[in-house]
């Protein structure tokens, strides 16, 4: 196994260029072509930026101001986690013909498909970054140290679960059903269209403690506050101890992950 | 060296039982059978037991029936499965035509295609950079390098596949079935290649159905058999051994087949008269009317003379159902007329594939007086020299009336099968020679001519 993920690095030239076509591949054809990478975000954050001014202007948390861009440093990075995982659990099927007829590492196939979706992310992080500026958020360089770190454990943690449910979908095709439904289900129990802290709030009656320890349970949340806390909230990242747990946890799990894929493999060009 | 030993190889692919192909993940989950399940519960194998060497900078050609395990034996040399039992030791760097251009995105041009190919089949950027030109070239795309690929015909598609994968510059070439990919000018430059190949000393796997390039082309065959090797050596001898055995079962699936057809014709009805069956067809002779052209399979007549059997012969006097161009056959009718009959004709026609007419002929047209006929019969319809090219072909025998009431007609039940080494074109192939003149020369095949 390990000399296996230690072969992958002479793939680098090849993951490079597979991600490129990916993101080439994606807009060929349209006439704004790799606008829409930008324009994408742009648009969703302007949508929600409208909904909670215009709209929906007494649904949230007084504190929580614009929340547009509140929700858009959470909804950036789980459109980065969620299309990562919805598209890795198809990739070996779809991708069959490779693995059948050429010699190819097979991981290097959700791999990309993480690496693409990761771009995508950096391009909304420049819009982003952006309105970051143009609204006057309280940013610092230590905090913004983090920044990276938080990306760094989100792409070993996605990488697990690509990995992972590449190859159990090859097997069980059920799960890219399962996933797009669970998927939605674990966007909510999020803190991204929320912020975390309605679950503490003493004084709100009716407060249960196992919506909270739910919250906390699921990996996602640790990453969305962490999020937030570097780019939106001002004040100290509280939340680091337990990024770096996460940190810790994930790369376990990737270890895992890519352990189940690489005693999976034999049987991938059999089954696909 | 060794470029390639395969030992003991087998390779089992599971079948699973019906209740399987139902599983889902929930229900493996449920009863705890997650990684029991991915066993195999019933197993089949595309190839047992195979051991075989070759060493650098030989050619081996592997042929065999569909189905027989090749393919799979190339996937299992180029690595992309894994044996279930054995070894595969492979040295050097493998390219596998195998499916050509898979890989290839559709949406993105074929500049940047030949490039993710050319890293995907192991070479570096830099490496195909240097290559590219000579790929293009090779592809014959240089005005369409720049489209994307979707809009690339299936050939240019094939082509540039190919051109990609024989410019990995590999030790070992892998080939399965891909010559057919364009042109003939094109499949002569691959086979340029491959030699070119040959002459550098590389080593070749060759998948194929094309025999007689196994001959010219290949130092050794290998005849692979319902996933067993049934023969490896010498080229000639062994693609002759495969030849016969695939004459045999073919001689086999006609006489099941002719077996099918007239028992098939035999549910019309004998009393049914011929106008049924062909309304407008007043059957006068074998080579009669338009309408005799029509390839309708089927027996009719009122059976008051009955064509018992048929039956082909060779000059051993076998009964067979392949024959050699060039070589005798015999037609032989059993005949019965349970009362004596002073009126009849018996009639023949050889019909190719297409349903055009080769021969017919009857005692009539020969002028031969019908006197009497009572009780068993035979009659034989002797072909001296079977001067067809090769295909098949069907046979029409009848017996009727002068006047084409028919007694008994069997239409296009009967057939046959002629092989030829020589592959000339056409219905007939009259007897010749080529003579010249002295200013003309030629040099004779390596493998000469064996019809």
């Amino acid at each position: 196994m390990l000399h296996n993920l230690v072969r992958l690095t002479r793939y680098r030239g090849l993951i490079q260029s597979l991600v490129a076509r990916e993101l080439k591949a994606r807009y060929r054809g349209s006439v704004l072509g790799f606008f829409w990478s930008f324009i994408n975000p742009l648009m969703l954050l302007l949508v929600y930026s409208f909904v909670f001014k215009y709209v929906m202007t007494a649904a949230h948390d007084p504190k929580v101001e614009p929340y547009a861009l509140f929700m858009f440093c959470g909804i950036l990075p789980w459109t980065w986690f969620s299309s990562s995982l919805a598209e890795s659990s198809g990739v070996l099927i779809s991708g069959g013909n490779l693995i059948k007829k050429v010699m190819f590492p097979a991981e290097i196939l959700p791999i990309v498909t993480v690496l693409a979706n990761m771009i995508h992310f950096f391009f909304g992080l420049i819009i982003l970054a952006g309105f970051l500026v143009w609204y006057q958020r309280p940013l610092n360089a230590g905090e913004l140290a983090l920044f990276p770190v938080a990306v760094a454990i989100q792409l070993i943690l996605t990488l697990g679960f690509a990995l992972l449910l590449s190859a159990l979908t090859v097997h069980f095709r059920d799960i890219r059903d399962i996933l797009s439904n669970l998927l939605t289900f674990w966007f909510f129990a999020t803190p991204i269209i929320y912020p975390y802290f309605i679950f503490e709030d003493p004084t709100k009656p009716g407060q249960e403690m196992w919506q909270a320890t739910l919250l906390k349970l699921n990996p996602f949340t640790h990453l969305a506050i962490s999020y937030q806390e570097i780019l939106f909230f001002a004040g100290p990242v509280g939340h680091w101890k337990l990024l770096l747990l996460l940190g810790a946890i994930s790369t376990v799990f990737f270890l895992f992950g890519y352990f189940v894929f690489d005693r999976l493999r034999d049987t991938f060009a059999e089954e696909v | 060296m060794n470029a390639v030993t395969v030992e003991n190889v087998s390779k089992f692919y599971k079948r699973f039982a019906h209740k399987k192909q139902f599983q889902t993940l929930k229900s493996a989950l449920l009863s705890r059978s997650l990684v029991r399940d991915l066993e195999p519960d019933e197993t089949f194998s595309a190839v047992k037991d195979v051991t075989f060497t070759l060493p650098a900078g030989r050619t081996l050609g592997v042929i065999g029936r569909n189905g027989s395990g090749k393919s799979t034996m190339l996937k299992l040399v180029a690595g992309i499965t894994k044996p279930t039992t054995g070894t595969v030791t492979v040295q050097g760097r493998v390219s596998a035509l195998i499916e050509l251009g898979a890989g290839f995105h559709p949406e993105i041009s074929g500049r940047e295609n030949v490039f993710i190919n050319g890293i995907m089949l192991g070479l570096t950027k830099k490496e195909v950079a240097r290559r590219f030109d000579e790929i293009v070239e090779f592809a014959e795309l240089q005005e369409f390098i720049d489209a994307p690929v979707k809009t690339y015909s299936s050939g240019m598609y094939m082509r540039l596949g190919f051109a990609v994968a024989i410019h990995v510059d590999p030790d070992v070439l892998l080939v399965d079935e891909v010559l057919a990919v364009g042109d003939e000018g094109f499949t002569h430059k691959c086979l340029d290649k491959f030699a070119e190949f040959k002459r550098r000393g590389k080593t070749i796997l060759l998948v194929t159905h094309s025999l007689g390039l196994v001959e010219r082309f290949c130092d050794e065959a290998l005849w692979m058999d319902a996933g067993s090797m049934k023969a490896l050596g010498d080229p000639k001898r062994v693609v002759g051994a495969y030849v016969t055995n695939v004459e045999e079962s073919e001689e086999m699936e006609l006489a099941a087949g002719d077996a099918k057809a007239q028992e098939s014709a035999t549910t019309v009805s004998p009393d049914e008269p011929a106008s049924a069956v062909l309304p407008d067809n007043p059957i006068e002779s074998a080579t009669g009317p338009a309408d005799m052209f029509r390839a309708t399979e089927g027996r009719w007549g009122s059976r008051e003379i009955e064509i018992v059997d048929v039956s082909l012969t060779g000059k051993d006097g076998e009964r067979a159902h392949v024959f050699h161009s060039g070589e005798r056959l015999d037609v032989r009718l059993k005949l019965r007329a349970p009362v004596a009959i002073e009126d009849f004709v018996v009639g023949i026609g050889i019909f190719n594939a297409e349903g055009v007419c080769c021969y017919g002929t009857n005692t009539d047209i020969e002028e031969l007086k019908a006197k009497r006929i009572f009780g068993d019969a035979e009659a034989v319809f002797s072909i001296e020299s079977l001067d067809l090219v090769e295909g098949t072909y069907k046979l029409d025998v009848a017996i009727h009336k002068i006047d084409g009431y028919p007694y008994d007609y069997h239409r296009l039940l009967h057939t046959f099968r002629v092989k030829s080494r020589t592959k000339d074109v056409g219905i007939y192939r009259p007897k010749h020679a080529w003579q010249f003149s002295e200013a003309v020369t030629f040099t004779r095949p390596d493998a000469p001519d064996k019809s």
